[in-house]
């Protein structure tokens, strides 16, 4: 039952890795420096909150109402987290390790198995290929797109929001998300030009809290 | 600025990770948390798509973008892979931004 585990692994591995090779290739064109992507990819390591991280930056936002949208899109994973930490029972130094592992596709390699051994080695092998596979993607993203003259020229400018719909569209399969991600982007739209960049991102946030907040 | 907003944003989301590993299971279950918190990638992911088609700085605008985000919704659609979406929304404003 073991290698097919790991196989798997591997296969989400060489997918993310090359879903880094965008994310390289933006963070360079957004004007982050080779070595500033390659460490948002080491330290944050969860790429939606990567990519909205540089997408602010690369559309005249300040670095801080980037970080604060990275620190809100990753608010996810802390409910993967508890649902990880009694399948995994890590306790000491492995549980600061596996903390940084905790992502989407670890969490759902983990979750889907029928044993607990099955479900560690599912979330390890996983964590720690993509986490390889990840950095070394973003490198050779940001060193080739560092070398092109003007990375404009490939529109890797126009290339957030596309990446941005790839990440949101499997979450549309029900009427209700569907609805918020339009009055979502309606929101953003209409405060656009009365707030410095970056803080209609943070005004959607406190809305859709409040809303999820309050409704039944 | 960008060095210190990259490290407090990396800290901000390991903490957020380490918390869901570390609190006990009693936290984050109250079930308006479990059904808030995945509400928000889709709002803000939404919001973003929005804002970086339709504004230069805090200006509305409508150029090649809309027409790469529209590409974009297509191969979504066609259910094509993450890089191909990415490819075909850059390659349709490289395109325009020769045509045009």
């Amino acid at each position: 039952m073991r290698s097919p585990i790991v196989r798997d692994a591997l296969g989400i591995a060489v997918a993310t890795g090359a879903y880094a090779l965008s994310f390289g290739a933006i963070s360079v064109t957004s004007g982050l420096s080779i070595l500033q992507t390659c460490a948002l990819s080491l330290l944050m390591f969860t790429g939606a909150s990567q990519f909205a991280f540089v997408g602010v930056i690369g559309a005249g936002g300040s670095p801080w109402a980037g970080a604060a949208t990275a620190a809100l899109l990753g608010s996810r994973n802390a409910l993967y987290g508890v649902r990880l930490s009694s399948l995994l029972e890590v306790v000491g130094v492995r549980r600061f390790v596996a903390a940084q592992f905790v992502i989407d596709e670890s969490t759902a390699m983990a979750i889907a198995r029928e044993t607990r051994p099955e479900a560690r080695l599912g979330f390890w092998s996983t964590g720690i290929a993509i986490f390889i596979l990840w950095n070394l993607g973003t490198l050779i993203g940001a060193l080739a797109t560092h070398a092109l003259p003007d990375p404009r020229v490939l529109g890797f400018d126009a290339a957030p929001p596309a990446a941005f719909l790839a990440l949101l569209a499997p979450r549309l399969r029900s009427r209700e998300p569907l609805a918020i991600a339009l009055a979502a982007a309606l929101i953003a739209v209409v405060c656009l030009p009365f707030v410095p960049a970056g803080v209609p991102l943070l005004i959607v946030a406190v809305i859709v809290v409040l809303y999820g907040l309050v409704r039944r | 600025m960008t060095w210190a907003a990259i490290v407090a944003g990396s800290a901000a989301c390991y903490a957020i990770k380490l918390a869901g590993v570390s609190l006990p299971q009693r936290f984050l279950q109250d079930p308006r948390i479990q059904r808030t918190i995945p509400l928000l990638p889709v709002a803000l992911l939404a919001a973003l798509i929005a804002t970086q088609t339709f504004a230069t700085g805090r200006h509305l605008v409508l150029d090649v973008r809309a027409a790469a985000l529209a590409v974009a919704a297509i191969a979504v659609l066609l259910r094509a892979p993450f890089l191909v979406v990415v490819a075909a929304g850059a390659a349709t404003a490289a395109l325009l931004r020769i045509i045009i």
